[in-house]
């Protein structure tokens, strides 16, 4: 009895001490950021590494998921003889909620947890003590470059991911199950609003962006620094990325189309 | 390991699809490319009933979207809808006795205010013309002169409220009884 309370208490110590220094870090790497735009050859080499090898995914995933939007959507409101509004229905749930979530999880999966293995692994082979002792500081030569090409790589990836998504959605309305292609794109326009949809997934989108990319980066800072700890970092970072990721969703949708 | 020139190339790619994403989305899947922006005037409209009117709705002449709704009110004092709408700039002239509707777009389809234009009023003219008739001196005193049209802050004289389906149900039943007990009303006469 004694000793589960025990446990229990260490446990929440342990979660406070680590929700403390992952703020620090964050604060941290925010003071290193105005620095960095000095040398933006760092931040460029993150932007490849962190943006554009995660193309790939995105640009299949994207056309996949408006593709099957396109049929499901079709299936459901021919129904109603609404298949008129189908690029309403694939655009809304692209550019509100699709587009920046399953973003977000793909850019966990695919970057965050590469950039928490390789900051872990840095760390297990001293080479971030080896830059404190060389007076560079680790904060600011890996970790701040890494955490803004996240913030900045996870807009534009959403973008691509819903413009494409759109996309993927016409070809299988329009060209596979004959939706008219002047209403596809009028009802679009006419129901998408630039300020409460195209602004909101964006937003959301510069969220998740630094959520992600902080517990990554904080995830790759901590770890125990052996090869077993390297591996449960990352795989945290998945696990608390997809998380974080779902409940900010709830909280950031209810905040912005909560009303009216 | 890439050069740092390959790098940089497709970074500047990256970026350059990003942006090309987010514009496409701006204009090809929003509203932004019909987004005329603030300017304009605004005039109200009182309506008896503006039920599944909102903000945002669409005001429209002849199938012609010349503006939006952009605020509806209570009128605590006739108990009325009153409701505020910003028509764009260059449509300066529509006659002051325009009309407004509240219709419905499609049968499911959201409510629009249709703007129906009236004759243009000349207080003037009218006045110079019944001058000539009854062959006395015109008086145009206190008399606005020239032809009147919509402009900030107007209110739109001829309105007419929203067609609720259960009104219009309601009336139809209610028709449909009244005739129904006149025809038997006529029968026992005949009789």
């Amino acid at each position: 009895m004694r000793n589960s309370i025990e446990n229990l208490g260490h446990k929440g110590l342990d979660f406070f001490q680590r929700l403390g220094r992952g703020n620090i870090l964050f604060a941290n790497i925010l003071m290193g950021i105005p620095s960095l735009f000095l040398r933006p050859s760092l931040i460029i080499q993150q932007v490849f590494s962190v943006g554009v090898l995660s193309l790939v995914i995105i640009l299949v995933s994207g056309l996949f998921v408006g593709m099957v939007l396109g049929l499901q959507g079709y299936n459901t409101l021919v129904k109603f003889g609404a298949e008129e509004s189908l690029g309403v229905v694939v655009a809304l749930s692209l550019v509100r909620e699709l587009g920046p979530v399953v973003t977000a999880l793909l850019f966990a999966g695919r970057a965050g947890s590469a950039l928490t293995a390789e900051i872990g692994l840095m760390k297990a082979t001293e080479q971030l003590s080896a830059m404190e002792m060389m007076a560079v500081d680790p904060v600011r030569r890996v970790l701040a470059p890494r955490f803004l090409a996240g913030f900045f790589s996870m807009p534009l990836l959403a973008a691509i991911f819903s413009a494409v998504g759109v996309i993927g959605g016409y070809f299988v309305g329009v060209g596979l199950l004959g939706v008219d292609e002047g209403a596809y794109w009028s009802q679009m326009q006419a129901n998408v609003d630039y300020e409460d949809d195209i602004l909101n997934g964006v937003i959301k989108s510069f969220v998740f962006g630094i959520v992600v990319t902080w517990i990554a980066v904080f995830e790759g800072h901590d770890a125990i620094p052996t090869s077993e700890g390297v591996s449960r970092a990352t795989t945290r970072t998945v696990v608390h990325s997809a998380l974080a990721v779902l409940a900010l969703d709830f909280i950031l949708t209810a905040l912005m189309f909560g009303e009216s | 390991m890439m050069t740092t020139r390959t790098t940089e190339l497709l970074v500047g790619i990256f970026i350059v699809i990003g942006s090309a994403s987010l514009f496409m989305l701006a204009m090809q899947v929003s509203n932004l490319s019909t987004y005329t922006g603030d300017e304009g005037f605004e005039v109200e409209a009182i309506f008896t009933d503006a039920s599944g009117l909102k903000v945002r709705s669409p005001v429209v002449m002849a199938g012609v979207t010349l503006g939006r709704v952009t605020a509806i009110s209570f009128d605590e004092a006739t108990f009325k809808a009153v409701v505020k709408m910003k028509i764009e700039k260059q449509y300066s002239k529509l006659p002051i006795k325009t009309s407004a509707n509240i219709y419905t777009a499609g049968l499911l389809g959201e409510k629009y205010v249709g703007l129906l234009p009236g004759s243009v009023d000349d207080q003037c003219e009218e006045e110079l013309l019944a001058a000539e008739l009854e062959g006395r001196k015109p008086d145009t005193q206190g008399l606005e002169c020239g032809p009147q049209y919509l402009a900030q802050g107007t209110t739109i004289k001829f309105t007419q409220g929203s067609l609720v389906l259960e009104k219009l149900i309601a009336q139809f039943v209610s028709q449909m009884g009244s005739g129904g007990s006149n025809k038997d009303d006529h029968k026992e006469h005949h009789e």
